[in-house]
Order: structure tokens, then C-alpha cells, then sequence
């Protein structure tokens, strides 16, 4: 099933680290399994956000030997990162396996996500000058807590709660995605494809990488294609409409613009708040209520409907 | 009512105006029987007892088991108040009620519903009076998708927007729009009557058995047996009647509405819907 939910602010910044955190665990009956989220916060000048895991939750519990292994992972990741002439500037572990880095790198991006994501266990969740991507198994209190993500302010930010259906329960299938190898873009989806291998397999070709077997990561890849060959964001959403075949509504941001796209069939649900200030979006009305007391009127997109807005 | 004992009354009501093929699934109810249909778990109220629910801390269960409750006692005129688009609210309830809700309701709501009169003062989630068979709900804002899905009877209006699958599957009833439908609404209808005051998303009564649409706006396509038909004066009189029953006015009026119908006979059915055959008794 899944929940999916969305909030911009429009010209100013707000709490979305409770706000999103709130609407996930109201969506939570419909993804206990994981939670995501996508968090877009100041500038930092120049500077990336390097968010990644090097390995997952169910591998601690796999034996003593994953600690090491990690720390050695940890190790690789450095030494790669030097070998690229990255300078890092901030480092953090918000759990034994998922760091988050502040670094400074005037290189090619592919070749970054690449070179780290060539060690083994490690993979890249995110890399953005706004763009922050937090994912973990649990719902959305218990990944709040344990990533500290409560009082965090930006302008726009998305998440996911998951309910795995085709793919495995793990960090690695849970949303959101990052659109690789591009800064700043992250996208979640409810729904399901049915041309998701015929589609990966043409993405492939061109030169993506799927780090899952989830069915939602085309999507994001997909919109990385388009991006990467002159599309804007909005016209390639639009495009998408016919190019995956199935059903979903999916949210996708980038720095400065927050969308989202229903299908043809409108067979998945998404409810709109917009204001002149806010817009704040969910699979269910009651996770948009969760933040807003006062009464405000609503209103679902409609089928083959997209909608982008700037902050 | 017990003097309407003939159905010929029906007839003078206007309600057996169109032409019936082959079987009738017409039933009259006999004033005399009335006693056989009282369901089990419904109450006797009295409208003038009011009492008001604030819902904002309460779930869902506890709503419901309160409503109850509250009908229990004999109260017939219950307001609900911070409903905060909480799922499955004012479900299941088998006897007349007047039920307002001030605020939003989430998915399900006054689903499986038989006679209560319920006002929503905001906006429904997907799914609003599933499978309701009596009585009238009426909705503020707008609505989600599957809005009146497999409805039976009553009256079922939505003064906003409602979503895609409008009265998917209806069997019966009535349901009203004010502004603009989905695609695929009337989908695999079966019987009563849908009026739509704006635009129709595409496919409007996609595999429809029969039954009737009313569009005001512009139709975005019909789907497959779904054909325009011509429309009667009795229909005209209906509209005008129904609309203005509810406050809602065609922007063009009624009488230049498409009325839509199945263009292929699957079954035999007919109009008279199950609100109706109570207001006889």
C-alpha cells in the first residue's frame, strides 16, 4: 500500500523534521515496514552532503564480524574519497552504519557515487547541497529518533512509509530515492510498475545504475535520464505519465521545487492542501490534519494530473 | 403512510416513468409487512434530543461505539465535532439519524448506511457511503475517488469536486455533483441516477448495465456502452426537483443537460430505487 506525503514552504523555512515525522506516523498503517525521508535545508555553500550506509540494519545481526567490516568499509570510503581529491569537512555517524559528510568536491558526480559506491556494502543514499535523505527500517517516530531528525528546519521535504510488497525489506528498498547521479533530487512513490524491468533494462544501457530491485527506483532514474539530457523537471514528469506503465502517484523534489504525478487511472490516492505559504500533500487526508488544527479545505489531483511548485 | 397501499401511488409520484424490460425487479412494499423491515441493532430516536461528540482525541471505534451510544439513549440529532479526517466515521448506522459532522471525514465514511440523514461541513476521503442503501448524505467540499461505490439507495451529493470511479458499481440511489467528476465514474453501473453539474473525466459509464447520467459540463469521452440518450420531460422535472432539494443548480439548466444510458441491454433492471420504496411506505 504505502504512504507517501510531501511539504513546501513557500519563501520561508519551517520545523519539517516533526512536520514530515508527524504525517509518516498517521500514514503509518499503510508502511509499517520502513520509513524515508528527504530533507532540504539551507544552502551549504558550496559544499555536499555525502548521506550513505555501509551496511544494513539486519546485517548486525549477522555477527561480530560486520563491525569490522564496517569500520573497514568506513576506511575505503575515505581513502576514495581522498584519491578524488574530496575534502572532508564535517563527518557524523547517526547510526553505527549510515554517516552523513559535509565535503567539498569540484569533480564529476557519477564518478564520486561510483567510486565510493564500488565498495562493497556501501551505497550512496544521497548527495546534495540541500538535499538530505534519512531511511531506515521502523516507522517514523523510531527513525526520527534514532537520526535525530526532530527540529530540523528547511523549505520542502518528503518522505515514505513503507509496505515492501516485491522487494525485500531492507535500507536499500526503502524510499525515498536519490536520483543518481544528480544533486537534490529524491522522489517517493505509491503504486506499482509492470514495466519496470523492460524500463531498467533501457536505463542500463544508458548508463544508470539501480542499487534495488524496487520497482520505485526507475522512477527515480528515469527522471535522472531526462534531466541529464535537457528535460526540464516538470516536462519530464509529464512524460513519465506514459512511459511507465502501472499504477502510481509519486512526489519528486529537487532544491527548489517540490511535484507530484498521478497516472491515467487515478488509481492511487493523494490529497492536496495548497496555501499561499504551504502546500502539504498525502496519501490521506488525516496525515495533512495531522499538522494543520485549524480547518483547511483539501482537494485530490485528478487522473494524468502533474504539478510542480517552486519555494 | 399506511393508507398508500397501492403502487399505482408510486406511479402518481412519478417514480415508474420509464419504460421496463423484460423481468422487473420492482417489489412494492406492503404498508402491512412494514414490521419485517426493521433491522436488528437500529434504534427508535427522537430529533429533537440533541447531543454533540468532540471527536479530535477520540479514535475511530470510540466514535462509532459513542454514536451508538447515544442513538441508544433515543438521541436523534447528534453533532460531530473535530472529526480531523479520521477513516470509517458514521458507518453502519440502520435507522434515521441527523447527523452532522463539523469538519472533514477520511476514507469510508458513512459507509453501509440505511437511513440516517448526514451533513459533512468539509471534505471526504475515498469511498464516501460505500454501499449505503437509505437516507441522504451531503457533502460541504469535495470528495475523493470512489465516491458512492455499489451505492443502493438515498441520495448521495457532493457540492465540490469529487475523484475518479464515482458510483462504481452503484446498484441504486442517487448521487449528485456539483462541480466535476473523475475519470471512469458510473463505472459498471447498474442502476439509478448520477448527476454530474460540471465536467466529466473520461470514460464516463465505462461498462455501464444501465442506469442514467446526467452531465452539465463537457464530457472528456464515454467509455464502452455508454451511448447519449434523450432526454424526457419527466427527467426534467425530476432534475429540477432533486437539485433544487439540495440548493444545486445546472449553470445551463436542466433541460440542456446530456443525459447518458447503456447502450447495450446486459440485464434487466429498473430505476426504482431502494430511498423511494421507504418513502411509499
Amino acid at each position: 500500500m504505502c504512504g507517501i506525503a510531501g511539504i513546501i514552504h513557500r519563501g520561508t523555512t519551517g520545523d519539517i523534521g516533526n512536520e514530515l515525522t508527524s504525517m509518516l506516523q498517521t500514514l503509518r498503517h499503510r508502511g509499517p515496514d520502513s520509513t524515508g525521508f528527504a530533507f532540504y535545508g539551507s544552502s551549504t555553500d558550496g559544499q555536499y552532503i555525502l548521506r550513505f550506509k555501509a551496511a544494513e540494519q539486519e546485517d548486525l545481526k549477522k555477527g561480530f564480524g560486520i563491525h569490522q567490516e564496517i569500520k573497514q568499509r568506513l576506511a575505503s570510503v575515505e581513502e576514495r574519497m581522498r584519491e578524488l581529491e574530496v575534502q572532508i569537512v564535517e563527518q557524523q555517524a547517526a547510526t553505527e552504519y549510515a554517516y552523513r559528510y559535509v565535503i567539498k568536491y569540484g569533480g564529476d558526480l557519477r564518478r564520486l557515487a561510483d567510486t565510493i559506491e564500488d565498495i562493497d556494502g556501501v551505497e550512496i543514499l544521497s548527495i546534495g547541497t540541500t538535499l538530505e535523505l534519512v531511511k531506515d527500517l521502523g516507522d517514523a517516530r523510531q527513525v526520527c529518533e534514532s537520526y535525530g531528525l526532530s527540529g530540523y528546519q528547511g523549505t520542502h521535504a518528503i518522505g515514505h512509509s513503507r509496505m515492501a510488497t516485491e522487494s525485500d525489506v531492507d535500507i536499500r528498498s526503502a524510499h525515498p530515492y536519490w536520483a543518481y547521479p544528480f544533486k537534490d533530487v529524491a522522489v517517493v512513490h505509491n503504486g506499482q510498475l509492470t514495466n519496470y524491468w523492460k524500463g531498467r533494462r533501457e536505463l542500463e544501457h544508458n548508463g544508470h545504475r539501480f542499487m534495488s530491485n524496487c520497482d520505485s527506483e526507475l522512477i527515480a532514474v528515469y527522471l535522472a535520464d531526462k534531466i541529464e539530457n535537457g528535460t526540464t523537471l516538470e516536462d519530464a514528469m509529464r512524460e513519465s505519465l506514459d512511459a511507465l506503465d502501472g499504477v502510481f502517484t509519486y512526489v519528486v523534489a529537487t532544491s527548489d521545487q517540490l511535484g507530484m504525478a498521478k497516472d491515467m487511472m487515478a488509481a492511487k490516492p493523494m490529497v492536496l492542501y495548497e496555501s499561499e505559504n504551504c502546500i502539504a500533500l498525502a496519501s490521506e487526508e488525516v496525515a495533512i490534519r495531522s499538522i494543520f488544527k485549524e480547518e483547511i479545505d483539501t482537494f485530490d489531483p485528478y487522473e494524468g494530473e502533474v504539478r510542480v511548485w517552486q519555494k | 403512510m399506511a393508507e398508500m397501499t397501492s403502487k399505482h401511488k408510486s406511479y402518481d409520484m412519478g417514480m415508474h416513468t420509464e419504460l421496463l424490460r423484460g423481468r422487473s425487479q420492482q417489489i412494492l412494499f406492503s404498508a402491512e409487512e412494514s414490521e419485517n423491515f426493521v433491522y436488528p441493532g437500529s434504534f427508535d430516536v427522537d430529533f429533537d434530543k440533541r447531543s454533540e461528540i468532540d471527536a479530535g482525541e477520540m479514535t475511530a471505534t470510540a466514535i462509532t461505539v459513542k454514536i451508538r451510544e447515544l442513538m441508544g439513549q433515543g438521541f436523534g440529532h447528534i453533532v460531530v465535532k473535530n472529526p480531523l479526517a479520521k477513516h470509517s466515521l458514521g458507518v453502519g448506522i440502520l435507522n434515521r439519524l441527523k447527523l452532522d459532522f463539523e469538519g472533514s471525514l477520511g476514507y469510508f465514511g458513512c459507509g453501509l448506511i440505511d437511513g440516517p440523514n448526514v451533513r459533512i461541513h468539509g471534505r471526504v476521503g475515498w469511498s464516501c457511503a460505500e454501499n449505503m442503501l437509505a437516507g441522504t448524505v451531503v457533502i460541504d467540499k469535495n470528495a475523493g475517488s470512489c465516491f458512492g461505490a455499489a451505492i443502493r439507495g438515498g441520495d448521495l451529493v457532493c457540492k465540490g469536486d469529487v475523484g475518479a470511479r464515482t458510483g462504481i458499481n452503484m446498484k441504486g440511489g442517487t448521487i449528485l455533483v456539483g462541480g466535476r467528476t473523475g475519470a471512469f465514474s458510473a463505472f459498471m453501473m447498474q442502476r439509478g441516477r448520477m448527476v454530474i453539474l460540471g465536467d466529466a473525466g473520461m470514460n464516463l459509464g465505462d461498462s455501464m448495465y444501465d442506469g442514467t447520467i446526467f452531465v452539465g459540463g463537457k464530457i472528456q469521452s464515454l467509455g464502452v456502452d455508454a451511448i447519449p440518450g434523450e432526454m424526457t420531460d419527466v427527467e426534467i422535472k425530476w432534475l429540477g426537483r432533486k437539485l433544487a432539494m439540495y440548493g444545486l443548480k445546472a449553470p445551463k439548466g436542466v433541460a440542456k443537460m446530456q443525459k447518458i444510458v447503456a447502450g447495450k441491454q446486459l440485464w434487466n433492471y429498473d430505476n426504482l430505487e431502494p430511498a423511494e420504496k421507504k418513502i411509499i411506505l
